[in-house]
């Protein structure tokens, strides 16, 4: 195979937004991609192309823009499922991976009594500590409208789960468990192939959460014999207001739906209503077609770099930095300390400043980092921080953001004299 | 630099020597606010003695914005009547959305002015205002506490 050769330099002159100057003229130095990833000029022309050009309600019309928008919209399904190495049957557009966990959990909790999915009191949930909110309220809130248990694996000193009571935390009683591939404060990559066997072998389902990991390695759902996997468009290059739920069909298949309406019919009457086949079932009203078609841009646009080289620069930027900021008197890193099973996301604490102050000295040189809770506050109690802040990387990041970042957090000392 | 326009001297001293940190055992109201986009928390407590403030004390972590607003502002309140101290707090309110354009009056908000810098990052507002609107919280609850008392002794 011919790859390209990878160059972070390159790669960026296809981000417009790098084109813009931040805070009195300085370049920007984007270190925020875990909340969000900027957008390749690519991505911004397949979504104008669509409204220029397409545009049109999907499954609807019997017009040539209506027959255009279809395809572009199943296109766009395809390049999801081939991205994931799953079937286009079973790729469910949603707006958001907050929107795709949701949908499992209230089609869960929909469920008929006596049916696979149904939960009651005795059942058990299973989480972790580390999860991002979007992956534990919906399974915290199932497990109190149905009487189930929650339970979760905790989180060890080394900023990695704690597998060793496997057994006692996946039990027969569990029904679920809902875990994240990557943690988006730590960045501690989970071992799943353990947590599934465990799961499978009491004949519980299991679903991912990989809104840190689809954007950032190659995944291939098969593989990781998962039951269900989210992940939002938006962390991937694409554009807001499109997340991906995928599942196995069988499963899917026995789901009752979540949001009732247009699209994800068979057929209504006055009193009644029957569903229409996977996945259109979960896909009610019209969708987001833009930003599908939006996201298969980006999608391509990472296959075409090579997933395995995406994750490979990453790694290279996290292990220096990992390096560079070891070196630092006063800077705590909070998770793995190496790059062993960890992802492209740096979580750290400085002595005597609160993250807050932290990421506005770091603004001030045009660095843009997330600071706070990242919406995993109950990990924060864990740890005994009010809050970290947290560089994270992506393809159009170089070396010379890192070591701009380990500058700025030297400057953060200097200002606030610690 | 712009920077220095947000911490100004004043602000990075209360931040290292905070005022009345440390919760006092006697208080009218007690409130606990947070702040959601960012996690941090106070405790306050606000003691009333007729209609003066006659202490303030509280507790939380958060930013040097929201600690050192936090420490002004009790040094501002205490000792004030509570007609006064609203006409401060929403003179405060006033200068954090001037979105810069206002310098804060001094007579009225004394220490208090090295903030008006804050109004000019959107994202921080929230963080000078956590300790002020816990107090308008604590001394209103104090209030009406009071007021109750009061139509239950007669």
């Amino acid at each position: 195979m011919n790859q390209p050769i990878f160059d972070a330099e390159v790669i960026k002159r296809d981000f417009p937004i790098f084109d813009r100057k931040v805070r009195g003229g300085l370049p920007l130095i984007f270190l925020d991609s875990g909340a969000t990833s900027q957008k390749p000029r690519s991505v911004l022309d397949a979504e104008r192309h669509f409204y220029e050009f397409t545009n049109a309600a999907v499954n609807r019309g019997s017009y040539l823009l209506a027959e255009e928008a279809n395809e572009a919209y199943e296109d766009a399904r395809a390049t999801v499922a081939e991205f994931l190495k799953a079937d286009a049957s079973e790729i469910i557009f949603t707006k958001s991976a907050t929107e795709s966990l949701n949908l499992l959990a209230y089609s869960f909790g929909n469920a008929e009594p006596g049916s696979n999915f149904a939960l009651k009191p005795g059942d058990s949930i299973v989480v972790s500590e580390m999860e991002h909110h979007a992956n534990l309220i919906p399974w915290q809130q199932l497990a109190k409208r149905t009487g189930a248990t929650l339970s979760w694996f905790a989180l060890k000193q080394d900023g990695r789960l704690d597998l060793d009571s496997i057994d006692q935390v996946i039990t027969d009683r569990t029904k679920i468990v809902a875990i994240t591939q990557q943690s988006n404060v730590l960045g501690t990559i989970v071992p799943l192939e353990a947590i599934v066997k465990r799961a499978h072998e009491v004949g519980a389902i299991v679903v991912l959460d990989a809104c840190q990991s689809a954007p950032h390695f190659a995944i291939d759902v098969k593989k990781l014999d998962v039951d269900f996997l989210a992940f939002s468009g938006h962390k991937a290059l694409g554009p807001t207001g499109i997340g991906v739920l995928w599942g196995k069909f069988e499963l899917l298949n026995q789901m009752v739906p979540f949001l009732t309406g247009g699209s994800m019919i068979e057929s209504v009457t006055m009193t009644d209503a029957t569903w229409a086949p996977v996945p259109r079932r979960f896909e009610a009203g019209v969708p987001n077609m833009a930003q599908a078609v939006g996201l298969a841009a980006a999608l391509k646009y990472l296959t075409n770099i090579g997933m395995d080289s995406v994750h490979s620069h990453e790694m290279a930027l996290t292990k220096s930095a990992l390096l560079q900021i070891a070196e630092i008197p006063g800077i705590k890193v909070i998770g793995p300390q190496d790059t062993d099973s960890r992802g492209g996301v740096i979580s750290f604490t400085v002595d005597q400043v609160h993250p807050h102050d932290v990421g506005q000295v770091l603004d001030q040189y045009g660095i843009a980092v997330r600071t706070g809770h990242h919406c995993a506050w109950p990990l924060m109690r864990k740890l005994n921080v009010v809050g970290t802040t947290r560089a994270s990387f992506y393809i159009y990041n170089t070396e010379a953001d890192v070591s701009a970042l380990v500058d700025g957090i030297r400057q953060v000392q200097k200002y606030f004299k610690v | 630099m712009e920077l220095d326009s947000l911490y100004q001297e004043v602000i990075l001293d209360h931040y290292k020597k905070p005022a009345h940190k440390g919760l006092a055992t006697n208080f009218s109201a007690q409130v606990h606010h947070v702040n959601p986009s960012c996690g941090d928390e106070i405790t306050l407590n606000v003691a009333l003695e007729g209609e003066t403030v006659k202490d303030v004390s509280w507790d939380g972590v958060g930013c040097s914005i929201s600690q050192a607003s936090t420490s002004i502002m009790t040094e501002l309140m205490i000792g004030k009547s509570v007609t006064e101290a609203f006409l401060i707090l929403e003179n405060f309110t006033a200068l954090m959305q001037s979105k810069g354009t206002q310098k804060g009056d001094e007579d009225i908000l004394e220490d208090a002015v090295a903030l008006a810098g804050v109004s000019k990052f959107p994202a921080r507002i929230k963080c000078a205002l956590l300790g002020w609107m816990a107090f308008r919280d604590a001394t209103a609850q104090g209030l009406i506490q009071k007021a109750t008392e009061t139509k239950g002794e007669e």
